[in-house]
């Protein structure tokens, strides 16, 4: 199968720069035959890389030990749901998975593309290639990146998947994350066909609209996913820890999103133009510097792969994009004058800007904070950290801002917002902030970011509310519909609109689970065998834990200890929570990695208790524990779910909503002519 | 084979241990605790390495207060308190922390045992770098460049809106005029929808 899978990738990687280098250099403006070979050379690629991943699957399924990645991340006894996520679980697995995601994404982007944009999907396929043919070279050419490389020996059994990413959560938080980064070449594709093409009208925009909103989702929903799997697998109940990482997951999500919000005046307004572009390159650009930064090893990071030469080929590759874009965007850029101007800035485009720079500041933010060790490294020759600290205290006013305009924009008419206007609209919406906040200290809170967190929440939350509302009575009063079947058509007319206020409500909610998590309360006990602790939550309930005992068992591929704590809130007994120990095994019975910790969670909309088995201080029933009283957090994954819901909705094909954005694209043939009259 | 025996062997001396010793144990434990004493674990080696029993000043706010403000040396990114609480086989969170707790009890302060402990490992340990000198480039240049792109950003949109405004007064000559009420109502309908 190794064969099989070295051959695959040499036929894709030719293929691939076949297509690529005909979508640039070959004459095919004028040969639809060959313009649509170039397109047909996508799913040529996407066809070669299936097999290697076939190829592949049969060596983890086949238990081919001899294949150095399947020894290195697989054993005999590992589940076979784990054998799954094993195919993307090391650096090597993971390259190929890029690649061949890449490329079903690619041919997708041929298939599904109306052929109104015919002009542009050559060149669509060609960057797409070219994209995934780097994957493929890396994977071909970087010391020890192959997947298919074979060892000197076959050992008797692998050494199996890593205790921390046999969990669910790293079935479905990986492949998220990567369906998020990777379907993001696609959108930035059609950026560069359309500059290529020279078609900068909206019609790029439509096209590739659907494909920034899934990759967006993907990343939330990846990052979501991410977030709940180190709050139940790492035991330390936080969700984010600013690992960088972590952080280079929430960069291009941030200027996505600052893409998907500035869009909407380009649709609307035919304006910022240049700055959409650039959006859209910077957010393909931050993708690939994620993976450096998690492929190079060149900041420490608790989630990174192993320190290798792969890093370079992404810093090259990431250099080269770089330049070549905003060289080709330079180059077009008389060709991207926007056609009307600001005429208020307090209007919803000025608050949209403003929400840019909220977005576009966290990003730069973020991402000074995780490459100032390497600079003051370079100008001091000091080694520093930068770690939760340090971004708490520069992003929690960015992302407070971000919250107060996430309940302003809405509220805003376009073009211009009278005096009159923005009093009807604002009242309400402020006093509602106001009441939450003013509750809040009425209930004893005194933490003053925690006032404006909440209170900016009851802001964001009345104005969606009402936005509901005004939509519903209009509609009652017009159409006469009842609330319910006046809300069911207010939202599936405008999906786009409504389900982005769903999402909004998303993230407020998000905000609050935040907010929450910053008064956890904690300790750390020795307990015997029904001896007690007590332990105070943060909304005054007291918690006594009563330790049952340790018990010991073998379980599908590893030795389990199991501590059980029996819980009572304000002396009213709750239930049990069981917290284990996991030595993991190989076929043998040997232990292959040290053991894990698995954390047990009672939760609710108020509170979590959370509970860690450190271990036993004399190899007794005697447990140390670590216990947590964390607020709020279920919010979070509320918050999660309805994200989703929202993103789907605005996804959802048809509605009324696009018109206006198909009113701007020209037809086909007028494109360039137009645009470029306009500008020269 | 040869592992398996001695797995054997150990959890037999375990097991055998854990009945000799168990009543000595228990009675030992049973004068301080009152509470019912555990069985020796089968496998003891499953649940990691033995640990250190908690005392009161593993959670006094004081040492915590400190450790978070040091990351751990072991590589992990964490500061001395979550990594002590959290990853369970780390052997450098728990020897930090009794160094921390050993200071502290000499009467050490706060600012004497993070200085202590940045002259010996560097700068690095601490989790977030000092505000002074280049370090407060680090704090400011994002704010910094945030407030300047607002400002740039105000400044260029105020010249965009005379420019409009300038082309706006321009009278066109093919215009049919313009009845204000009919375009104040216009207005009022635009922004109810809009709304």
């Amino acid at each position: 199968m190794t064969y099989l899978g070295q051959f695959s990738l040499w036929a894709a990687f030719l293929v691939g720069l076949w297509g690529g280098a005909l979508a640039f250099f070959g004459r095919w403006q004028e040969r639809p035959a060959l313009a649509r070979a170039i397109t047909r050379s996508s799913y040529a690629l996407c066809a070669a890389l299936l097999v290697a991943s076939i190829a592949l699957w049969k060596g983890i399924f086949g238990h081919d030990f001899n294949i150095e990645y399947v020894a290195g991340y697989t054993s005999r006894n590992l589940p076979t749901y784990y054998l799954i996520s094993a195919f993307w679980a090391g650096q090597k697995g993971s390259l190929l998975f890029w690649a061949v995601v890449l490329s079903i994404f690619g041919a997708l982007a041929q298939a599904l593309t109306s052929t109104r944009f015919k002009a542009m999907l050559p060149y669509v396929a060609g960057i797409a290639n070219i994209v995934t043919i780097f994957f493929v070279a890396v994977m071909l050419f970087a010391d020890t990146a192959n997947p298919f490389e074979r060892l000197a020996f076959t050992p008797p059994d692998g050494r199996g998947l890593n205790p921390q990413l046999q969990n669910p959560g790293m079935i479905i938080h990986p492949p998220m994350l990567y369906l998020g980064y990777i379907s993001l070449t696609i959108p930035f594709a059609f950026a560069m066909a359309a500059l290529l093409a020279k078609q900068l009208d909206a019609g790029w925009i439509i096209a590739m609209r659907k494909w920034a909103l899934t990759s967006w989702l993907f990343l939330s929903i990846g990052i979501t996913i991410g977030m709940w799997w180190a709050y139940v697998e790492l035991g330390w109940g936080g969700v984010w820890a600013w690992d960088p990482v972590e952080n280079a997951s929430l960069l291009p999500w941030l200027t996505l999103t600052a893409f998907l919000h500035s869009v909407m005046i380009q649709e609307k307004r035919g304006m910022l133009k240049r700055w959409n572009m650039a959006l859209i390159v910077g957010t393909f650009l931050l993708t690939i510097f994620g993976t450096f930064i998690t492929r190079s090893g060149v900041i420490a990071s608790v989630h990174s792969f192993t320190q290798s030469a792969v890093g370079y080929f992404f810093l090259a590759f990431l250099l080269v994009s770089g330049i070549l874009s905003f060289t080709l965007l330079y180059t077009r850029w008389p060709l991207l004058e926007p056609e009307s101007q600001l005429e208020s800035m307090v209007s919803r485009e000025g608050a949209f800007l403003y929400n840019n720079l909220a977005l576009i500041g966290i990003a730069f933010s973020v991402l000074w904070g995780t490459l100032f060790p390497i600079l003051s490294e370079a100008v001091r020759g000091t080694k520093i950290t930068v770690g939760p600290p340090f971004f708490n205290r520069v992003n929690i006013p960015l992302g407070l801002f971000l919250l107060f305009l996430t309940g302003v924009g809405p509220l805003i008419a376009w073009r211009k917002a009278s005096l009159a206007n923005l009093r009807r609209q604002f009242v309400l919406p402020v006093s509602g902030g106001l009441l939450t906040a003013g509750a809040l200290v009425a209930a004893g809170l005194r933490n003053g970011w925690a006032l404006i967190a909440l209170g900016l929440a009851g802001f964001v939350f009345v104005t969606v509310l009402q936005e509901f509302w005004r939509g519903i009575r209009a509609r009652k009063a017009m159409h006469g519909e009842s609330f319910v079947i006046g809300l069911v058509n207010l939202v599936s007319r405008n999906r786009r609109r409504y389900g982005g206020y769903i999402v909004h409500v998303a993230m407020l909610l998000y905000f609050v689970a935040f907010t929450g998590l910053a008064f956890p309360a904690k300790t750390t006990v020795d307990l015997q065998p029904g001896q007690s602790a007590e332990l105070r939550s943060p909304f005054g309930h007291t918690y006594t834990f009563t330790h049952m005992g340790v018990s010991q068992y073998t379980a599908l591929n590893r030795r389990v200890s199991a501590a059980t704590l029996e819980v009572a809130k304000d002396g009213v007994r709750v239930g049990t929570i069981k917290s284990e120990k996991r030595q993991h095994v190989d076929s043998f019975g040997q232990p292959t990695f040290e053991p894990s910790t698995e954390v047990g969670i009672r939760s609710n909309l108020q509170e979590d208790v959370y509970v860690v088995y450190a271990g036993s201080p004399d190899g007794t029933e005697r447990a140390s524990y670590s216990l947590l009283i964390n607020p709020l957090v279920a919010w979070f994954w509320i918050g999660g779910g309805l994200l989703t819901f929202g993103g789907l909705l605005t996804m959802w094909p048809g509605g009324p909503q696009m018109k206006t954005a198909r009113r701007r694209a020209a037809p086909q043939s007028g494109y360039a002519v137009s645009m470029a009259g306009a500008a020269e | 084979m040869r592992r398996s025996r001695r797995q054997f062997l150990g959890w037999t001396v375990a097991a055998t241990s854990g009945m000799v010793l168990r009543p000595l144990v228990a009675q030992d434990v049973a004068a301080d605790t009152a509470q019912v004493q555990g069985d020796f674990l089968r496998d003891p080696s499953s649940v990691g390495r033995l640990r250190d029993t908690v005392t009161a000043i593993d959670n006094d706010p004081a040492i915590i207060a400190i450790e978070r403000q040091l990351r751990c040396t072991c590589g992990c990114t964490l500061d001395i308190y979550t990594c002590r609480t959290t990853d369970f086989t780390c052997t450098y969170s728990p020897a930090l922390h009794k160094e921390v707790v050993g200071m502290f009890e000499q009467g050490k302060s706060a600012e004497e045992i993070i200085i202590f402990f940045v002259d010996r490992e560097g700068e690095k340990i601490l989790m977030a770098p000092v505000a002074e000198g280049f370090n407060m480039a680090g704090y400011l240049v994002p704010g910094l460049a945030m407030a300047t792109a607002g400002l740039v950003l105000a400044a260029w949109l105020s010249r965009r809106r005379v420019a409009v405004a300038a082309s706006a007064n321009v009278p066109d000559a093919a215009a049919p005029p313009v009845d204000p009420e009919a375009m104040a109502r216009l207005q009022r309908a635009l922004d109810e929808v809009e709304s």
